[in-house]
C-alpha cells in the first residue's frame, strides 16, 4: 500500500449515502418515449445521420461526432425516429437543444455486435473506436473519453506514468459509483486495464473513499480475480476528494500545476463508470446506451437505476415516488449540482443523481450577513484560495484583481460557502465574476477583429490611391521622356509602396501582441474542459441571438 | 425555492453562534472578577450591554440596514462587554455608556458596521476613555480583602451611578493602582523586584485576584480552542512573544524586570491573547499573517509596559497592529495549489 498524502482544506458533509445503497441497482423499464439529445458531451453537438420516419435498431449510430471534441451519438433501444429538432434538455439555461424522439418498438433488437481485440489494434484505430462509441466521462464532465487518451503537450505525446480511477464519490447522497463498483467490479477493473494498455501507463490507482467499504473489497476481489497488478487505495472521506487534481494528490502527492493538465505531471484519470463503459464497449460492441443514476433525497424508493439514455426524467422519478412535499429536484450532489429545471427532460450521459429536495431536507439557509473575515473558508478551501477576498473583488466587480487572487484555480467544489458563517453565497459571485471576466475577452475578441479589418480596410484604400498617383506619375513621367530608363523609376515607388506594407503589418503586429500580453493571465492555458465551457457558453449565447432575432423578424413574414 | 445555486447545503454554524461561543468563553473570567471585586463588574456589563445593543439599533436604523438580523449576531454585545472588562469595575456610570457608544457609532458603524471596521471596536473605546478620562480610568477597585475598607454591593452601586461614597471613606481608602502600575512606580523608585513583589497586592504569580481572573480568561480561551472558534495563532504568538521578551529582560537583568509569567498573568495579557487580538475583522486572515500580527503586538505590549507611559500596552497594541493588518495580509497570502514551489 503506498503511502497517501493530504490535500489543503475540505469539508465533512452529512454524507446522506446509505439510503439509496440498500436495494441492488434496478433496470428501468423501457419508457413509451426516449428523448435523445444530440448534444451530452462536452463539444461539439454529434451531426444527426437519420430522419423522422426512420426505423432504428438498438445501438444504431444517429449522430454522428463533428468537430474534435465530440462524441457519436446512439439509439438506445429499437424503434421509430419520430422527430428530429429542438426539444428542453436539462440544462441550467433552460434552452432546449436538438434531439431526437423515439418510439421505442419494444423489441430491444440489437445492430450486429462486434467486439474488439483492443490488444491487437493499433491504438489510435481504438481511440477512433470509442468516439464512435459515444464514450464521455461519466464523472460529470462528460469529456469524450479518447481525447484524454491522447495526452498531447505541444506535439509530443506524453508520457503517463500513473493511471487514476476515481471511485471516491465524495459529494452527498450520490452513490451510482459505489453500486457500480459493489456490482460490476470486474469489468470496472477490466475497462481499467483497457485504459491503461492505451495510455501505456505504468501504474494503476484506484481511489475509493473509505465510507465505501463493500465497494473497496469488491473491486479489491476484482482486482485480484483479474491477475492485476493494481492498487485499490482507500482513502479519507473528505469532500471534494473526487475532485480530479485533489484525488491526484492523495493518491501520488503530485500536484497538477496550475493551468496545467494532469498529463503535464504524468498521471491521468478516469471515472470508474468510464472505465466500465470502456469494457462494454470492448468486450460487448456496446457503444453508451445507458448509465447508472441515484435517486434519492425525498422520495419513499431512494435507490440506483440502470437508465437508457434519453429516458423522460419524470418516468425515473415517478418509479422512486417523490414525496408530496417535494418541492423541487437537484441534478447532481447538494454541493455542486444545479436545479432541475423541469422534469419534461431527457436523461444524459451526465445525470448522475437526482435528488427530490423538501424543507426538511434542504432547509432555507439563515439570512445573508457581512462577511467577517473569521477565515473559514479559507480553511476549507481545497485549492488554497482565500475565498473572502475573491467574494470582495467579486463583488466590487474588480475582475483584475480576482484574476490575481487566481479566481479561475477556484473549482467551485462550494467547501467555503459550505462553512460560511454569514451564510454568503460565495461561489455565486465566482461564477458571476467568471463569466464576466470571459465575456469581456470575447468582446474584446472580436473588437480586436473589427479594429484589425478596419485598419487594414484604410491601409487598402491609403494603398490603392498611392498607387494608382504614382501610376498616372510613372504615365505622365514616360510621356516627357521617351528614354527607357525612365521605366526603371516604376519599381522604385512600388518598393516604396511594399516597404509602407511592410511597416503597417509590422506595427499592427505590434499592436496585436500587445493586446495578447494586455490579456488577462490565467485565461491562458485552458484545459479542453474550459475551452469547451467556453465554446458552449459562446454557442448558448448565438442561440439567445438566434432566438431573438427570429423573434423581430416573424411578423415580417 | 430556498437556494438557486450550489452548493445547497451549509454548515448549521452561524455567526450569532460564534458571538454566543465567545460571551460564554467570557463567563469563567467574569466569575473570578465577581469572586474578587465584587458584583460591581457585572453592573457594568449591564450598562454597556444595554448601550450596545441601543446605539447598535439606532445606527442600523439611520444606515437604513435590518435591525433584527444584525442585533442577533450578538457582536455589538461582545464589543460592549469586553471594553466593560477593560475599564475599572468601579467606573461611574457614564464613562461605560460613553465609551460603549463610542465603540459602536465610532469604531463600528461609521466604518461601515459589520465586517468592515479596521480597528478592534472595543480597543477604539478604551484608548479613548484612557486618553479623555485618565483619572476615573486608573480608579481601580481593591481586591477582595486586600482594602482598607470594603464597600457593600449597594455602596457600589451608589458609587457609580450618584458618585456618593459612604461617610468618612475616601476614594483612595477603596482604590488601589493596579499591579502594574504599582510596579511601575515603584520602579521608578529603584526599588528591587524582589521587595516590590512582596507588598500585599502580589499574589503567586502576578496580581493578588487579578491573576485569578487572567487564569479565569485563560480556560475561556482555551475552551474556544477546543471549539475551534479561534484558532491557536494568535494567543499562541502573542503570548509567546510576551514570554520571550520578558524572558530575555528578567534574564538579563532580574533586580529591574518581572519574570515572563507575572508579564502572562497581568493587565489585559489573556484577555488580549484569547479574546481581543482574535477578533476576526480586524485581525489577518492568513495563517501566516496572525502569527506576525500577535508577535507585533506582543512585543509592542512588552515595550509599553516595560519602558513606556502607560502600566499596560495591550490595547495600544492591538490598534496600533490592526492598522498594519492590510499589509500583513498582502505579504502573507499562501500558495496556492498548483503554484507551490512556483512564483505566486
Ligand atoms: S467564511 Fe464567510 S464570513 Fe468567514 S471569512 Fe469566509 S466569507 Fe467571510
Ligand atoms: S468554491 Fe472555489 S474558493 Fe470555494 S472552496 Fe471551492 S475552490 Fe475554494
Amino acid at each position: 500500500m503506498s503511502a497517501l498524502f493530504k490535500f489543503h482544506g475540505g469539508v465533512h458533509p452529512p454524507t446522506h449515502k446509505t439510503e439509496s445503497t440498500a436495494t441492488p441497482i434496478t433496470r428501468l423499464p423501457l419508457p413509451a418515449r426516449l428523448v435523445v439529445p444530440f448534444r451530452q458531451h462536452a463539444g461539439d453537438a454529434a451531426i444527426p445521420i437519420v430522419k423522422p420516419g426512420d426505423h432504428v435498431l438498438k445501438g444504431q449510430l444517429i449522430g454522428e461526432p463533428q468537430g474534435f471534441v465530440s462524441s457519436a451519438v446512439h439509439a438506445p433501444t429499437s424503434g421509430v425516429i419520430e422527430f428530429i429538432g429542438p426539444h428542453p434538455v436539462a440544462h441550467p439555461s433552460g434552452l432546449p437543444d436538438i434531439c431526437a424522439v423515439l418510439i421505442p418498438d419494444g423489441k430491444e433488437s440489437w445492430i450486429e455486435k462486434v467486439s474488439v481485440d483492443y490488444r491487437n489494434t493499433p491504438i489510435a484505430g481504438l481511440r477512433e473506436h470509442l468516439r464512435m462509441a459515444g464514450i464521455v466521462g461519466l464523472g460529470g464532465a462528460v469529456f469524450p473519453s479518447d481525447i484524454k487518451l491522447r495526452p498531447l503537450r505541444g506535439h509530443s505525446i506524453q508520457n503517463i506514468e500513473v493511471l487514476i480511477l476515481n471511485g471516491a464519490e465524495c459529494e452527498p447522497y450520490i452513490t451510482c459509483d459505489d453500486m457500480l463498483m459493489r456490482e460490476r467490479a470486474a469489468e470496472v477493473v477490466r475497462g481499467g486495464e483497457i485504459l491503461r494498455f492505451m495510455l501505456g501507463a505504468g501504474k494503476v490507482l484506484i481511489g475509493i473513499e473509505d465510507n465505501k467499504p463493500e465497494a473497496i473489497a469488491a473491486m479489491r476481489a476484482a482486482v485480484q480475480a483479474e491477475g492485476l497488478p493494481f492498487e485499490v487505495a482507500e482513502i479519507p472521506t473528505l469532500y471534494p476528494s473526487g475532485s480530479a487534481k485533489q484525488l491526484i494528490r492523495v493518491l501520488t502527492g503530485r500536484e497538477v500545476p496550475s493551468g496545467e493538465l494532469p498529463t503535464d505531471i504524468g498521471v491521468q484519470s478516469f471515472n470508474v463508470a468510464t472505465a466500465y463503459s470502456v469494457a462494454r464497449c470492448f468486450e460487448q460492441g456496446e457503444p453508451m446506451l445507458s448509465r447508472i443514476v441515484t435517486v434519492t433525497g425525498n422520495v419513499t424508493q431512494p435507490r440506483n437505476y440502470e437508465v437508457l439514455l434519453g429516458t423522460p426524467i419524470a418516468d425515473l422519478l415517478a418509479h422512486s415516488e417523490p414525496k408530496t412535499d417535494t418541492r423541487g429536484y437537484l441534478m447532481g450532489g447538494p454541493m455542486m449540482g444545479t436545479p432541475l429545471p423541469s422534469t419534461d427532460v431527457p436523461l444524459v450521459k451526465a445525470s448522475n443523481c437526482f435528488i427530490a429536495m423538501s424543507d426538511a431536507l434542504f432547509p432555507a439557509p439563515p439570512a445573508t450577513l457581512p462577511c467577517i473575515r473569521c477565515g473559514r473558508c479559507a480553511d476549507a478551501c481545497p485549492a488554497d484560495l482565500q475565498p473572502m477576498d475573491l467574494y470582495w473583488f467579486a463583488r466590487a466587480k474588480d475582475f483584475g484583481k480576482t484574476q490575481s487572487y487566481h479566481l479561475f484555480d477556484c473549482i467551485e467544489c462550494g467547501a467555503c460557502a459550505y462553512v460560511c458563517p454569514s451564510h454568503i453565497p460565495l461561489v455565486q459571485y465566482y461564477r458571476f465574476a467568471k463569466s464576466e471576466i470571459r465575456a469581456r475577452e470575447q468582446d474584446k475578441l472580436s473588437a480586436d477583429r473589427a479594429r484589425e479589418r478596419h485598419e487594414y480596410r484604410e491601409f487598402r484604400m491609403e494603398r490603392e490611391k498611392r498607387e494608382k498617383e504614382e501610376k498616372l506619375r510613372a504615365k505622365e513621367r514616360a510621356a516627357q521622356a521617351t528614354k527607357p530608363a525612365a521605366t526603371g523609376e516604376v519599381p522604385t515607388a512600388s518598393d516604396a509602396a511594399a516597404e509602407a506594407q511592410r511597416k503597417i503589418q509590422d506595427a499592427l503586429a505590434q499592436a496585436k501582441a500587445q493586446a495578447a500580453e494586455a490579456q488577462p493571465r490565467n485565461t491562458e492555458n485552458l484545459t479542453p474542459e474550459q475551452l469547451a465551457e467556453i465554446a458552449e457558453i459562446e454557442a448558448r449565447r448565438a442561440r439567445i441571438r438566434e432566438l431573438a432575432k427570429s423573434d423581430v423578424e416573424a411578423p415580417k413574414e | 425555492m430556498a437556494a438557486f445555486f450550489s452548493p445547497f447545503l451549509s454548515k448549521p454554524d452561524t455567526v450569532s453562534r460564534i458571538m454566543l461561543q465567545v460571551l460564554l468563553a467570557l463567563l469563567p473570567g467574569i466569575a473570578m472578577y465577581v469572586w474578587y471585586f465584587g458584583p460591581a463588574i457585572l453592573v457594568s456589563i449591564s450598562l454597556a450591554s444595554i448601550t450596545a445593543l441601543g446605539t447598535e439599533a439606532l445606527m442600523l436604523k439611520l444606515r437604513d440596514r435590518p435591525v433584527a438580523p444584525f442585533l442577533k449576531d450578538h457582536s455589538a454585545l461582545l464589543t460592549g462587554w469586553l471594553l466593560a472588562l477593560s475599564i475599572p469595575p468601579l467606573a461611574p456610570w457614564w464613562l461605560v455608556v460613553v465609551g460603549t457608544a463610542f465603540c459602536i457609532v465610532v469604531a463600528k458603524h461609521l466604518y461601515g458596521g459589520l465586517g468592515n471596521n479596521l480597528f478592534n471596536p472595543a480597543m477604539v473605546g478604551f484608548a479613548v476613555l484612557i486618553i479623555s478620562f485618565p483619572a476615573q480610568m486608573t480608579q481601580w477597585i481593591s481586591p477582595h480583602g486586600l482594602g482598607q475598607i470594603e464597600l457593600t454591593f449597594a455602596d457600589q452601586l451608589r458609587y457609580m451611578f450618584l458618585g456618593i461614597l459612604p461617610p468618612n471613606v475616601t476614594l483612595d481608602a477603596i482604590t488601589m493602582a493596579t499591579p502594574l502600575d504599582t510596579l511601575k512606580t515603584h520602579l521608578h523608585l529603584d526599588e528591587p523586584i524582589r521587595q516590590i513583589l512582596d507588598m500585599p497586592i502580589y499574589g503567586r504569580l502576578a496580581g493578588q485576584g487579578s491573576e485569578m481572573v487572567s487564569w479565569g480568561f485563560l480556560a475561556g480561551g482555551l475552551y474556544l480552542m477546543a471549539r475551534r472558534i479561534i484558532s491557536w495563532h494568535i494567543p499562541l504568538a502573542y503570548l509567546g512573544t510576551i514570554f520571550a521578551m520578558a524572558g530575555i529582560f528578567h534574564l538579563a537583568d532580574p533586580a529591574h524586570y518581572v519574570t515572563p509569567l507575572f508579564h502572562w498573568f497581568s493587565g489585559a495579557a489573556m484577555l488580549g491573547a484569547f479574546f481581543i487580538l482574535t477578533d476576526p475583522v480586524s485581525s489577518p486572515t492568513t495563517h501566516h499573517g496572525k502569527l506576525i500580527f500577535a508577535a507585533g503586538a506582543g512585543l509592542i505590549t512588552y515595550l509599553i509596559r516595560a519602558f513606556g507611559g502607560f502600566p499596560d500596552g495591550t490595547a495600544f497594541a492591538t490598534l496600533l497592529m490592526n492598522i498594519c493588518v492590510p499589509l500583513i495580509v498582502l505579504y502573507t497570502q499562501p500558495k496556492i495549489f498548483g503554484r507551490k514551489g512556483r512564483k505566486p
